[in-house]
């Protein structure tokens, strides 16, 4: 089958290439982009590993066609970080508060948590823990990683109230 | 995990989208949100060798009130429909439901016309529908017509849709104030499909039930929408010999299979306590 031409805004920078319309989202970034930060845990749409933020919306990108997704502005884990390189505060506060232990669910952990805090920048414990549940965690028992985007929210709060 | 090879289409209208179903008959499949096709087509149990997206189509989208019918837009999302204020005081029946389905990527992208369309017996909201005694539009070739979500599922995956026809909208007679609704799902962990779930509907005054509907998910090929079992609650007090009679009919007319949600036998077991806490919770919930 013939590919398509194919364009996206991700992290902010236009990007384009060749790809068969079945490719799926995660492999295009993955393997054509070499943004490997978005994992691939269970290709089954349960575990979240390859969770970004697709046109303002956190999506599995395992299952999203890369031609669903030509147009799109795409946000991965390489692009949270700050522009000036220092750490988001969702990354300062999973490392502060040993919101992870082999690391693999991490970046579709703290890709879903910032659209999570762009919804909802005063989530409690309950709504932390509705608003993750589609991103499976086998070693912490999630206990830290609640915690670690409470404190999140609690800094990026005070950095708003600050700025007004 | 890779899907089969397909030729991708994104028609900007309902007409577009029907011409290529015309053109491209049973190798053809419409995508909406894709949480259910994208993992039948990894799986190779779906082959369609033309895709077409319906994502561009605004007139599919958005909530509305037109005349005596709450109007759902067939794109659109589980997200949209959990936040909706609208929903939220016409119907609150759809957001509860919608809060109970998969995690929020999926409802991110899960539309609710997908969920009703394509016949899985285990999606939430044929039973919800069947309910509200919903009538889902089918524009085809030919013009649109409405068709009863009681009379809209077959057998899992068969519905009344023609191939050429495609799902726009959802309308649902907008339940009388005050009416009591409650939708109880039991399932091993969130996310889950339900092991069994009901939908209740109540209209209740001095006390007295005055009208009941009552369906059920995934005890069988199909949503049920369970008759029997709702007339037993009209007219009464809704007090314990009623609701055993209900729960009881309602038991009846289910069919479950026997998988990893348990045995045939128990999943009828829990869709009668669902009925039972169902009623209960929508008889609080009335007034």
């Amino acid at each position: 089958m013939s590919k398509m031409h194919v364009k996206m805004n991700v992290n902010g920078a236009e990007v384009e290439g060749l790809a068969e319309p079945r490719t799926l989202l995660i492999h295009f970034l993955r393997e054509q982009l070499s943004l490997t930060g978005p994992h691939i845990g269970c290709e089954t749409s349960h575990c979240g590993a390859c969770t970004v933020d697709l046109n303002g919306k956190s999506v599995k990108s395992c299952t999203v066609f890369v031609a669903q997704s030509n147009g799109a502005e795409v946000t991965t884990i390489e692009g949270i970080a700050n522009a000036d390189g220092t750490l988001h505060a969702l990354q300062e506060a999973f490392r502060e508060h040993h919101g992870l232990q082999c690391g693999f669910c991490t970046p579709g952990m703290i890709t879903r948590a910032y659209r999570l805090l762009q919804e909802n920048p005063n989530p409690s414990e309950e709504e932390i823990r509705y608003g993750i549940s589609g991103n499976l965690c086998r070693c912490t028992g999630y206990q830290n990683i609640v915690k670690a985007i409470r404190a999140a929210a609690d800094e990026l709060n005070a950095t708003r109230e600050a700025a007004q | 995990m890779i899907p089969g090879s397909f030729e991708y289409h994104r028609p900007e209208s309902v007409d577009g989208a029907i011409a290529l179903l015309n053109e491209h008959g049973d190798e053809a499949r419409l995508l909406a949100g894709g949480h259910s096709l994208i993992p039948m087509m990894k799986l190779r149990m779906a082959v369609p060798s033309h895709i077409v997206d319906l994502q561009a189509i605004d007139s599919l989208h958005g909530i509305s009130e037109d005349g005596g019918e709450l109007v759902i837009g067939a794109l659109t999302t589980q997200h949209e429909v959990l936040i909706s204020d609208l929903l939220a005081r016409k119907c609150p029946i759809i957001p509860e439901a919608a809060a109970l389905i998969a995690d929020p990527q999926v409802r991110y992208c899960g539309t609710i016309g997908g969920n009703v369309a394509n016949g899985d017996p285990g999606n939430d909201m044929p039973a919800i529908m069947q309910a509200l005694g919903a009538r889902f539009r089918a524009v085809g070739p030919n013009g649109s017509r409405d068709i009863a979500a009681r009379d809209y599922y077959e057998a899992a995956y068969f519905t009344e849709l023609e191939e050429n026809e495609v799902l726009t909208q959802i309308r649902i007679p907008t339940p009388a104030a005050g009416h009591g609704a409650a939708y109880e799902k039991q399932k091993r962990k969130i996310g889950d499909y339900a092991t069994a779930a009901a939908a209740v509907i109540l209209t209740v005054e001095s006390g007295r039930c005055t009208s009941a509907s009552i369906a059920l998910t995934n005890v069988a090929s199909t949503p049920l929408y369970a008759e029997a079992a709702a007339g037993a609650l009209v007219g009464t007090d809704l007090g314990a010999d009623a609701v055993d009679t209900a729960v009881r009919l309602a038991e009846e007319i289910t069919e479950p299979t026997s998988d990893g949600r348990g045995p045939a036998d128990f999943r009828t077991h829990v869709a009668g306590i669902m009925v039972r806490r169902a009623i209960a919770r929508a008889q609080k919930n009335a007034g």
